[in-house]
């Protein structure tokens, strides 16, 4: 590789042509190369560096010292990263059915037959693509005490709605409320592209059967859009696993830790107080969790999804 | 009444329905854009209106006085661009060696490309930190462009664009003495433009929205705050100035907006093709 990256000529008169795979195999280290270092630099090497950093004290100044499975003893003794643990299971619980119902509802009452379904599909598709900051900031003026909700509340009966926020009880379901209303467009472009894909026959086929819209849907179109459902289910449960923003905006974790998750104490721990083999034992945790639930799903699929009609 | 006239109806009562769906969806985009014309001391005004007793336009040039709110909107476009021909440049090379070239090992790194994709991007904030101190690179624009540039999604997704086309097209030209340089730039990249449109806008949005990166990296907020990280900070500003917010709300949700409405049929079909995009 070395000679021949320092340029001998290619074609000498009279020699043979180099091969295929090697005058390839040269542009290919050319054109490879970009991604390769950067993926390395930026990806690999992070892994790996991730990983070793969980087992040692890590903190910002001073001495590293090699600890074993001492962060994780203290995270998983820790009520903090306990309660943010079960926070984060129950935010997924709770957004992963929501976000799938809602998108796969509208995406099937937005039929061939729906006039402007071109314009509405942007409409739903908008918050995706807006800023999340933005998005939880004017959440956080709708819920709160003389927003929009309490105030149309309290002007239209005179009683005043609960502190969505910073109530105990509240603060999670608002929090997965406002996150379904920014996130189900993806996936519900997704199922419509799916839902678009089944050939008319089929459908036809099974009205003229006698088969109502409940059974055509759960028969026929649900079986049929499950590649996309697999698909965008394990894209959306990989990414819930991580929320941050939404929370860290609209309650900073609260009221007490009931919205605190897991990327929150990842953050906490790394950028507030500086222990970053604290914070990288807590991520791995939070990654071998999304990968089990992954695995799952991957085994899970057989079940439910089919690729053949 | 007949059938077909019982179908027709219920297809209007669906329509109203679902339109009625779409401006309640709406109404949090109104109220922010509602707010952000609004006298600051009728912002929670009971009952809420649409409409104060002004249009006040002024918001918009007080949110650049504000806070040095321009400066964070050129900071995330200079970021965004950047980072988009970065990826770009990066994924189709990559793509195009993946796809169209023959060597040895190609379908063993592939798999590693593809595996990378596993992995979420917040695992490795925290070792991605330490790198950035390590290059001295902390609190600048370089670390806001480059730690993410290299995901293999857009390997992936041009690799796929680049197999559909016919091999004859390249190996033609190969034939007429074109160089593998001049093959990817002549013939192969203008073939998937659309592929790189899209990529290119999904990119861009990635860039333009992402906020816990810059709320990690960035250190003097004033000078380095692409719009996102400056959008937070007037939160915490005391005596949160909602209407000023709410514009620079506003202003922040321009520029994608902007790109979803022109090229909606473009990035729809990109999405139902190859599964790309945001969150």
């Amino acid at each position: 590789m070395s000679d021949d990256a320092i340029g001998r000529p290619a074609a000498v008169a009279g020699r043979r042509r180099p091969s295929r795979l090697r005058r390839d195999g040269r542009a290919a280290a050319f054109f490879a190369a970009p991604s390769m270092i950067g993926l390395t630099l930026f990806t690999l090497f992070p892994i790996v560096l991730s990983l070793v950093m969980a087992f040692f004290q890590w903190p910002a100044v001073g001495e590293r010292t090699f600890a074993g499975v001492e962060n994780f003893t203290t995270l998983f003794t820790d009520p903090v990263f306990r309660r943010a643990l079960l926070n984060t299971l129950l935010f997924v619980v709770l957004y992963l059915p929501l976000n799938l119902v809602v998108s796969v509802g509208l995406a099937v009452w937005m039929g061939p037959r729906i006039k402007g379904r071109k314009a509405l599909r942007v409409v739903f598709f908008l918050p995706v693509v807006t800023p999340m900051v933005a998005n939880a900031i004017v959440w956080r003026m709708i819920y709160q005490p003389n927003g929009l909700i309490d105030g149309s509340l309290y002007a239209a009966t005179g009683t005043h709605a609960p502190n969505f926020l910073g109530e105990p009880g509240w603060a999670m379901f608002a929090v997965v409320a406002m996150s379904v209303w920014q996130g189900f467009g993806y996936n519900m472009l997704v199922f419509s592209a799916a839902l678009d894909a089944i050939p008319r026959h089929l459908l036809e086929a099974a009205q003229i059967d006698g088969a109502g819209p409940w059974r055509q849907f759960f028969r026929i179109m649900l079986p049929m859009i499950s590649p996309a459902l697999f698909f965008a289910s394990t894209m959306t449960l990989i990414t819930s696993f991580q929320v941050f923003t939404q929370p860290f905006l609209m309650t900073g974790g609260g009221p007490g830790m009931d919205t605190e998750t897991l990327m929150m104490f990842v953050f906490d721990k790394g950028f507030s107080i500086y222990q970053y083999g604290l914070a990288s034992a807590g991520a791995w945790i939070l990654f071998v969790l999304i990968l089990g639930v992954t695995a799952v799903q991957f085994v899970g699929q057989r079940r439910w999804v089919t690729y053949d009609v | 009444m007949s059938d077909l006239a019982v179908r027709r109806v219920r297809l209007v009562i669906s329509h109203v329905a679902l339109y009625l769906v779409a401006a309640a969806f709406l109404t949090p985009l109104v109220y922010m854009l509602a707010t952000s014309l609004k006298p600051a001391d009728e912002v929670f005004q009971s009952p809420p209106s649409l409409f104060g007793s002004l249009i006040r336009w002024e918001n918009y040039s007080e949110t650049f006085e504000f806070l040095p709110f321009g400066k964070f909107v050129l900071n995330g476009l200079a970021v965004a661009i950047c980072g988009t021909i970065v990826v770009l440049v990066a994924s189709a090379m990559s793509a195009y060696a993946f796809s169209r070239l023959r060597w040895r090992g190609r379908d063993g790194f592939f798999l590693v490309f593809l595996a990378t994709l596993m992995i979420p991007q917040e695992v490795l904030v925290v070792p991605m930190f330490m790198l950035m101190r390590w290059f001295g690179w902390v609190d600048s624009f370089q670390a806001l462009i480059f730690p993410w540039a290299f995901t293999a999604f857009g390997t992936f997704m041009l690799r796929q664009f680049f197999l559909t086309i016919p091999e004859e097209i390249s190996e033609g030209a190969r034939i007429d003495g074109a160089g593998s340089v001049r093959v990817f730039t002549s013939i192969m990249l203008p073939l998937i433009r659309p592929a790189l449109a899209v990529l290119a806008v999904f990119t861009f949005i990635n860039y333009w929205n992402s906020f816990m990166w810059p709320l990690i990296i960035i250190n003097t907020v004033d000078e380095k705050a692409t719009v996102p990280l400056g959008l937070s900070l007037f939160v915490g500003q005391q005596g949160t100035q909602w209407n000023l917010i709410m514009a620079a709300s506003v202003i922040s949700m321009a520029p994608t907006a902007a790109l979803l409405i022109l090229l909606q049929k473009h990035l729809i079909r990109g999405i139902a093709t190859s599964g790309l995009g945001g969150r």
